[in-house]
């Protein structure tokens, strides 16, 4: 086992500056990826995703090396794993590549830690394997059946209509804060049955979620994690009221509350789950809502060709899914020796699967690197991943997006980006914090 | 080539002829079969192909694999007779099957 291999301890990463170690890795992020040694070569940086320029990093590894060992990061040594084919497979085959937060997660800042402190390890589906998963997750899967999510429709629609309604005319404004945010923050409110006044508070959360390394939100982790366990003193309420009441209700709590799996979580799992319903909400389809407007600023003749033919936005949403990869990655860890890409990959190992790569990958998608609304096959990106992880609220997701497009075009001609966009410094949701926009009228 | 009766949900019948060897899922979506997504292209990844078999002719499809079954084991309204028509290969044997199509691919 090489130094960078060995752990590290837990109340080091708790309590060390978040500063510090950002600029212990600093990088610079204009260096022409193509004059980087290819063993230097780390896509996960989350500075590269600050500055837009991660895609070439992935454009040269998927023609030179597709299954990457990255040797050095901050996240540790992991496998680079950037092409399409490659990521459908590690992604189906849960039994070799786990998911297990005690083993590292789902995400390249997880730690391995087999007995980790409750108070800073939070459980939640997505970071088990089965059967755990399955039963969990089940638990509240019947929320996002498109069955179930026709029900919604109607209310998304109006919403829609309202904050558009609202939008400020001839002067610029943040489309993230005012439309992105919104929609999705309302939706949340909705799911949870909270007061729609609350939901600035599951942003917040969100956005914590994201950012607990982040210099510019917490000093440590740590101070971020007792910020997290104030979003459980919230539910923790609404869990004893949802108990409380004599016909079970519709919403994810009370699914929770009643779920066989679910029903006796312990706190810091009742938490985690929390977390991850709402960044699920939250994250992916608001950058998602974000993207469009900024691609289809980039790509002025597929807008020309949207606003001609509006029917098209069945085939765009899909496509600014795969676009926006708003999930940049998912990671895994080895559950025994297996080869990938030729690659021989060792039980332990760590690995991303790089779904922003897969989806501009040219073997698999067609002119992958161009944003096109009327795709043949504009299904066919890895964006929700695959196997039992594969997003559980992708259908809520394209909803979301379909209907604040259809609005968008009843009411706008053009929506214009103004300004440089800001980036979320991530590269695990792959975001937008600003987008600088006019509409004319 | 083995005729497939695929039943959309709204009751309209689309009758294929499918080739040998090909799945269920490519004869739907070779003759344009609405309601069978195949966002992973036929690899048991992502349940967007479900069908329900006919009764009369489970017997003959046969159950699931374990991966298929995983998969649709995470669908809320899977039926007793629910296969994923990715992993049904088209043969003789199947000459005049019958497939439902669910209301919803999840």
């Amino acid at each position: 086992m090489s130094e960078a291999r060995q752990p590290i301890p837990r109340d080091e990463l708790l309590t060390r500056s978040n500063k510090a170690f950002f600029e212990q890795w600093a990088i610079d992020v204009n260096r022409d990826p193509e004059a980087v040694p290819l063993s230097e070569i780390d896509p996960g940086h989350p500075d590269l995703f600050e500055a837009r320029t991660e895609l070439p990093y992935f454009e040269r590894l998927r023609r030179e090396d597709p299954v990457h060992f990255v040797e050095k990061s901050m996240f540790g040594p992991y496998w680079a794993v950037t092409k399409y084919d490659d990521i459908v497979h590690v992604d189906s085959h849960h039994e070799l590549f786990s998911s297990d937060s005690r083993l590292g997660g789902i995400n390249l800042g997880g730690i391995a830690d087999p007995n980790p402190d409750p108070q800073f390890h939070l459980p939640m589906f997505i970071m088990e394997d089965p059967p755990k998963h399955d039963d969990q997750r089940k638990v509240v899967a019947p929320m996002f059946t498109p069955r179930h999510l026709q029900t919604l429709e109607a209310l998304i629609r109006d919403r829609a209509g309202n904050i558009l309604d609202n939008l400020p005319r001839n002067e610029e404004f943040n489309w993230v804060r005012e439309v992105s945010v919104e929609l999705t923050g309302q939706m949340l409110a909705t799911l949870f049955d909270i007061p729609q006044e609350d939901r600035g508070k599951l942003i917040h959360w969100s956005d914590t979620t994201q950012n607990i390394g982040n210099p510019e939100f917490f000093e440590t982790v740590e101070e971020g994690f007792q910020e997290l366990w104030k979003c459980w003193a919230y539910f923790a309420q609404v869990w004893e009221e949802r108990k409380a009441q004599k016909e079970p209700g519709n919403d994810l709590i009370s699914m929770l509350v009643h779920g066989e799996s679910t029903k006796n979580m312990p706190p810091n799992e009742y938490l985690g789950n929390i977390l991850l319903l709402i960044v699920g909400g939250n994250d992916t389809t608001r950058n998602s809502i974000s993207g469009g407007v900024l691609a289809l600023n980039q790509f002025q003749d597929q807008y020309d060709k949207l606003r001609r033919n509006p029917s098209l936005v069945t085939s765009m949403v899909p496509e600014i899914i795969r676009w926006q990869s708003p999930v940049a990655h998912m990671a895994r860890t080895a559950l025994a020796d297996t080869e990938l890409g030729g690659k021989q990959i060792k039980q332990g190992d760590r690995l991303a699967m790089w779904y922003i790569s897969g989806n501009r990958d040219a073997d698999a998608i067609e002119n992958a690197d161009q944003f096109i609304i009327d795709r043949a096959n504009p299904r066919k990106h890895v964006a929700f991943g695959f196997g039992i992880h594969r997003c559980l609220g992708n259908r809520l997701g394209e909803m979301q997006l379909k209907i604040i497009w259809e609005e968008i075009l009843k009411r706008f001609d053009k929506i214009e980006v103004v300004g440089d966009p800001v980036y979320l410094r991530s590269s695990f949701i792959r975001g937008i914090r600003e987008l600088p926009v006019r509409i004319a009228g | 080539m083995t005729k497939i009766q695929f039943v959309e949900f709204n009751g309209t019948v689309h009758a294929v002829d499918a080739a040998n060897g090909q799945s269920v899922m490519q004869s739907a979506i070779d003759n344009g079969v609405p309601g069978i997504d195949a966002d992973c292209g036929g690899q048991c990844s992502c349940a967007t192909c479900h069908v329900i078999v006919d009764d009369a002719w489970m017997k003959v499809v046969g159950k699931p694999g374990d991966r298929e079954e995983e998969m649709l084991d995470l669908n809320p309204e899977r039926h007793a007779n629910s296969r994923l028509s990715c992993q049904i290969p088209v043969r003789n044997e199947l000459d005049g099957l019958i497939v439902n199509l669910p209301e919803f691919q999840m």
